[in-house]
């Protein structure tokens, strides 16, 4: 064997070392990714909000124009339209929870937020899952950045913290004027002020259903705006149409209708 | 042999020309300073990837911004209208350009530009981004009246700007693209954030009882209700940025948003200005219209215009507005004041 062939020899069986070893490690990876799966496959879970008057789809192309009627029988537009959900949580049958301590600004008005993929992976399984409108008092307690960057607040005055939502529009007056409309919702307050106190928890749980997630999922959670008017309170717009924020009757009519705004779309995977 | 030399000479000459690239200046990192009331209330400012704020840069945009060679007879610079005594804009309703022809609108306010997250500027959101707003006023026919050809040429050909571009963005073939970008980078640093109610936030000044219940009038939806489109303690940028129909008119002779969009739902919208530096920055209005806070203040109250697209957080249209008693006009004004900012107006660095 002259020099040259034994160093072509020493070369290529260098390389089949190095191959070998990255083959070997290759395989533990692969190994060692097999069990974690089979332990506990993860799945990445996206929630697309989509909204609807009764059975007509509502985009942002919808907005700006009088052509819904609500059930107290007011024309009314929709010009702005964004809120926050946060604390969504998924429960299994074994009643264990994962609770995703994270909130997100639903912005119809915008375009943004429609899509929302939560951060953490859950494992397959079923569960019943829920998330809350608008934001818990311990939540609505903190400074985000990211809601003060969109002028989201709520006043000191009026209990400080967050809007739930924003939703402005026009609607015909008992005058047939057109007359706008600030349906928002916060935490309600008494005595607005230096000390304002709250009677009641206006932000509210909502109950998706059980849903099955096994591949990457996609959660379509619909909002019918129209239930806003509904029921239990047969919204009068004439009555409650501006101002409503240091209203707590209004929030606590808020809340009360909002119970059946919200239902499960479709889900996909 | 023959072969080699070859390689030796190649190598000698691959060597220079990794000398020369070697020797090129490198502009020197200069971020933003964001102020605590900022950083501990909003979000990162709008930075471009393709445009980083640079020592070198800053400087020659600061020099462009001041520097008339930017018209076509020198005789206007961008800050012939932006003038830092009145944080930025000019003291007429609308602006006079070199011919002596004034505009249909009030100069803008500059400062906290690198927090307008959604970049639109200009009053109708024409400009989609701070280095295409500066293009646009060089060539208007009614402001610097140039052309970008002649004003590239001439800053070629002078003894100063070919060096100052080559230590900013390391060649010295200046081009429009660099030339609002230094002017970009010069404006993201003109940042007002030490009012007299930015100190009371910091717990560093104390607000009169006349302010605070200002304050309250600005924040109560049942009485200014300022809030919802001009911030608030929790958003130190004082405004929203955004697009609003505020009630001026009936009908409309500028239709603002409306002729960027195309869309008549935007007609008669404007951006929402901040309400920093209100003391320096009369007359007010997209037009100029109002020439004392006295006046804004009134228009809310009482002066309303209903039209198809007023914005509905308007109230009490049918009446004019709001019905701000005299005693609660006079504190909103006070309160409206605590949020200038005399050290941003007499900064040194951003005076010529």
């Amino acid at each position: 064997m002259n020099s040259t062939i034994f160093k072509h020899y020493v070369y290529f069986f260098n390389i089949k070392i190095t191959a070998l070893v990255l083959l070997i490690g290759l395989g533990f990876s692969s190994c060692s990714e097999d069990l974690d799966d089979n332990l506990t496959p993860t799945i990445q879970i996206t929630f697309k909000f989509t909204h609807h008057w009764d059975n007509e789809p509502v985009t942002n192309s919808s907005l700006n124009i009088l052509q819904f009627t609500n059930a107290n029988g007011e024309l009314l537009s929709i010009e702005r339209l964004r809120y926050i959900i946060s604390g969504i949580r998924f429960t299994n049958s074994a009643n264990e929870s994962f609770l995703l301590d994270s909130y997100n600004l639903v912005d119809l008005t915008s375009n943004k937020g429609l899509s929302y993929t939560v951060q953490t992976e859950i494992p397959e399984d079923t569960y019943s899952v829920s998330f809350t409108f608008g934001l818990n008092n311990e939540d609505n307690s903190e400074n985000y950045v990211d809601l003060n960057s969109e002028s989201f607040n709520v006043p000191d005055m009026m209990g400080g913290g967050y809007h739930y939502m924003q939703f402005d529009g026009k609607f015909i007056n008992t005058n047939s004027e057109e007359q706008g409309f600030n349906y928002h919702a916060i935490r309600a307050v008494d005595n607005a002020g230096t000390d304002p106190t709250s009677p009641q928890d206006t932000f509210f749980t909502v109950n998706l259903g059980t849903i099955t997630v096994l591949n990457r999922t996609e959660i379509e959670v619909k909002m019918n705006i129209a239930e806003w008017f509904t029921n239990p309170n047969l919204w009068d717009l004439n009555e409650f149409n501006q101002m409503l924020m240091p209203n707590s009757a209004a929030q606590i009519m808020i809340y009360e209708n909002g119970q059946s705004v919200f239902s499960l779309g479709e889900v996909t995977q | 042999m023959r072969i080699r030399s070859i390689l030796i000479v190649s190598f000698i000459f691959s060597f220079l020309s990794c000398s020369n690239e070697d020797i090129t200046y490198e502009p020197v990192p200069q971020p933003l300073e964001i102020p605590q009331i900022f950083s501990d209330n909003i979000i990162a400012p709008v930075i471009p990837n393709d445009n980083p704020q640079t020592a070198e840069g800053v400087a020659l945009g600061k020099k462009l911004f001041f520097d008339t060679i930017l018209s076509s007879n020198n005789t206007q610079a961008c800050a012939s209208c932006h003038s830092p005594q009145n944080a930025f804009t000019d003291i007429t309703p609308t602006s006079v350009g070199i011919d002596g022809i004034f505009g249909t609108r009030n100069s803008m306010p500059l400062f906290n530009l690198a927090w307008n997250y959604n970049e639109r500027f200009n009053w109708d959101g024409t400009a989609l981004s701070l280095e295409r707003q500066a293009e646009e006023p060089v060539e208007n026919p009614i402001e610097l009246h140039s052309n970008w050809d002649n004003v590239i040429s001439r800053l070629q050909l002078d003894s100063e700007y070919p060096e100052l571009f080559k230590l900013a963005f390391k060649t010295s073939t200046i081009t429009k693209e660099l030339t609002t970008k230094a002017i970009a980078q010069f404006e993201r640093t003109l940042i007002s954030a030490n009012s007299k109610f930015d100190r009371y936030s910091l717990g560093e000044a104390t607000l009169t009882p006349q302010e605070l219940n200002g304050l309250d009038v600005f924040l109560r939806e049942d009485k200014g209700d300022c809030f919802h489109c001009h911030g608030n303690p929790n958003n130190p940028l004082w405004t929203d940025n955004l697009f609003h129909n505020n009630g001026l008119d009936s009908a409309f002779t500028d239709l603002g948003l409306g002729s960027t969009t195309g869309d008549p739902n935007d007609n008669g919208k404007f951006r929402s200005p901040s309400l920093r530096n209100l003391a320096y920055t009369a007359p007010y209005m997209h037009d100029g219209r109002f020439s004392t806070l006295d006046e804004v203040i009134n228009h809310y109250s009482e002066g309303l215009q209903n039209s198809s697209t007023i914005d509905p957080l308007m109230k009490q249209i049918s009446q004019g507005g709001v019905q701000l008693s005299q005693d609660d006009k006079a504190d909103l004004k006070a309160f409206l004041l605590t949020l200038s900012d005399p050290s941003f107006i007499n900064n040194s660095e951003f005076q010529n």
